[in-house]
């Protein structure tokens, strides 16, 4: 698996062709060619209004694209639907922690791992019939660090830890590729070091793309860089190219700069 | 943090649940005792008016606590199971009762499935929107219809034997069958909510897009919920329409859809118990007022119990004695 992670010529698990997105006139994104390759951590970056959080909508079927196509593993995938495309393994996250917030973190995690169960249509049935699932959602708890707390309503922890309730959330459906949406949003700086160690151990045998701001996570984390701006690709490339292409750097001129900056220093 | 407090935690849990599970029981166990003597003690048509409004507000409830879909044309799917039941009970006397209502509740759970697949789709006030139209097309049909009575509504619907066997003229024989159909219509909801399908159907309310992104289809769980409360209102109908031998444009008017949040905002939208005593409150309330000298102001001194009711206890009846319980006694 990580031998042909890391060889150039290993297959795209998510790719893009000529994907466009007009809303009335204006084009958020333009013709964007975009390959992830199996078993890379991708990250999307790009200043203000760039159109990342677009094509991360457009890519999990949030959004319906105006042009272009979506394939999986070479396959289209355009015409699916948000749902279909988890149950495919691509699951997302969302800017803002996506949690269950009335619900125990261990249900919160049961949740997902009941999709694969076939009877979440089943009225009639005692939710008591999901129990065996409990030893299976405290174990991907345990994973996150979370099992103290599994009966915690979600609406009492702290955002830091529901942040890591997503992930585990998002582990149960067993994922081929994640997505998350600025996973260190709105982060204390400690809260950013587990998350950060967290995505590191969760993507073993998985491909993340990720939309993030905080170039130093970027650096730590990434293999390959997809810089967008104006809704188009202006570079691409591992981190150290990325960063010292000078069309980057004009395009994200002023303190995204000096941060572009400061994260090439401090790595 | 030490592996045996993480392997002990759920069974404490457990048992803590187990004990709020018997006191639960306990508790259904003596509203069901203070059910079967009530008729002993209050009029049974009386009781038997509040049991098929409570019913429709656990109804409505599942759809608007649970779901969090407020539907705003409820009252079609009691009329419709009212008017359907009447119908047939009144032209075909051979037709036992709980057959009749078995045939309107069929006929509102298929209109659920119309109004569901036309507005499920639609958001918030949208929704809300789209069900009064379709309500309002329903109270046309209603009117129009050669069946109906027209303003008259249908008359003299018989109450029939129960089985062929039970007559059910007295009105005691009549309260038991009601309270049965009750018990099992409130049973379907309360197991509704602690399924599987529940389970999903509260991850959809808390947060819609990520049950999405989890792979739900969120759409056709919204829509069962929406047949299962419609399928229920109309039973509610079915039964009010027996007991009252009677199916009028009353139930198809849009008044009844207010009336049904009304009943279940002020006992409590999001609690088992809380439709249950809205209704309670607003049919007495209606009863009283209506033969005492204030029997005019009926519509006002309700709607002033609502205003007071929402800007002080958002929660409803239920659930502020709910939230005064976990405090106290926990």
């Amino acid at each position: 698996m990580s031998a042909t992670a890391t060889s150039p010529a290993s297959a795209a698990v998510l790719e893009t062709r000529g994907l466009t997105k007009s809303f009335r006139g204006f084009t958020a994104v333009d013709d964007v060619d975009l390959s992830v390759q199996e078993g890379h951590i991708h990250a999307l970056i790009g200043p203000n209004g760039a159109g990342k959080t677009t094509v991360f909508n457009l890519l999990t079927k949030f959004l319906p694209p105006t042009r272009g196509e979506i394939l999986y593993r070479g396959k289209p995938i355009t015409s699916l639907k948000a749902n279909q495309i988890a149950r495919l393994g691509l699951v997302r996250s969302f800017q803002i922690s996506a949690v269950f917030a009335h619900m125990t973190a261990l249900e919160n995690v049961r949740v997902a791992l009941q999709l694969r169960l076939g009877t979440s249509f089943h009225f009639w049935k005692s939710e008591k019939t999901l129990d065996h699932l409990n030893e299976r959602a405290m174990a991907l708890l345990d994973e996150v660090g979370l099992s103290e707390y599994a009966d915690t309503l979600t609406v009492e922890m702290p955002y830091g830890r529901k942040r890591a309730l997503e992930v585990a959330t998002t582990l149960a459906l067993d994922p081929v590729m994640l997505l998350l949406d600025e996973p260190t949003q709105g982060m204390g700086a400690e809260d950013v070091d587990r998350i950060v160690a967290l995505i590191k151990r969760v993507s073993k045998g998985r491909t993340v793309l990720m939309v993030e701001h905080n170039l130093s996570v970027v650096s730590r984390l990434c293999d390959r860089i997809t810089v967008l701006a104006r809704g188009a690709v202006l570079a691409e490339g591992d981190y150290a190219s990325v960063s010292n292409d000078p069309r980057v750097r004009e395009a994200y001129m002023g303190s995204a700069e000096n941060d572009a900056e400061k994260a090439r220093a401090s790595a | 943090m030490p592996a045996s407090t993480v392997l002990k935690a759920p069974t404490a849990v457990a048992q803590r649940q187990r004990r709020a599970n018997l006191r639960r029981n306990a508790f259904y166990i003596a509203l069901v005792g203070v059910g079967l003597v009530a008729p002993f003690i209050a009029y049974p048509v009386f009781l038997m008016k509040i049991l098929c409004f409570a019913l429709f507000a656990c109804a409505f409830n599942l759809l608007l606590g649970y779901a969090g879909l407020l539907s705003f044309g409820h009252a079609a799917f009691l009329a419709t199971g009212g008017y359907a039941t009447g119908y047939l009970l009144a032209s075909y006397p051979g037709l036992t009762p709980e057959l009749g209502i078995l045939a309107g509740t069929l006929m509102a759970t298929l209109l659920g499935v119309l109004f569901g697949v036309l507005s499920i789709r639609r958001q918030g006030i949208y929704f809300a929107m789209v069900t009064l139209a379709l309500a309002q097309l329903m109270f046309f049909v209603f009117i129009q219809a050669p069946f109906t009575g027209g303003e008259d509504g249908l008359h003299g619907v018989p109450r029939g034997e129960l089985f062929g066997v039970i007559s059910l003229r007295s009105n005691l024989a009549m309260y038991y069958f009601v309270f049965a159909i009750f018990l099992l219509g409130y049973a379907l909801i309360q197991r509704t909510v602690h399924s599987p399908f529940g389970q999903v159907l509260k991850a959809i309310r808390e947060n819609e897009p990520r049950a999405i992104s989890l792979g739900y289809n969120v759409d056709a769980y919204k829509l069962v919920a929406f047949v299962i409360s419609a399928g229920l209102a109309g039973l509610a109908g079915s039964t009010k329409t027996v007991v009252f031998q009677l199916a009028s444009l009353t139930d198809a008017h849009w008044h009844m859809s207010g009336e049904v949040i009304l009943m279940t905002l002020l006992g409590g939208v999001g609690t088992l118990l809380g439709p249950l005593m809205g209704a309670g409150l607003v049919v007495s309330l209606q009863h009283l007022l209506a033969q005492s000298p204030l029997g005019n102001w009926v519509s006002v001194i309700l709607g002033a119990i609502f205003v007071v009711c929402v800007l002080s206890f958002r929660s409803g009846i239920i659930g502020e004695l709910g939230a005064i319980y976990r405090k106290n006694f926990k």
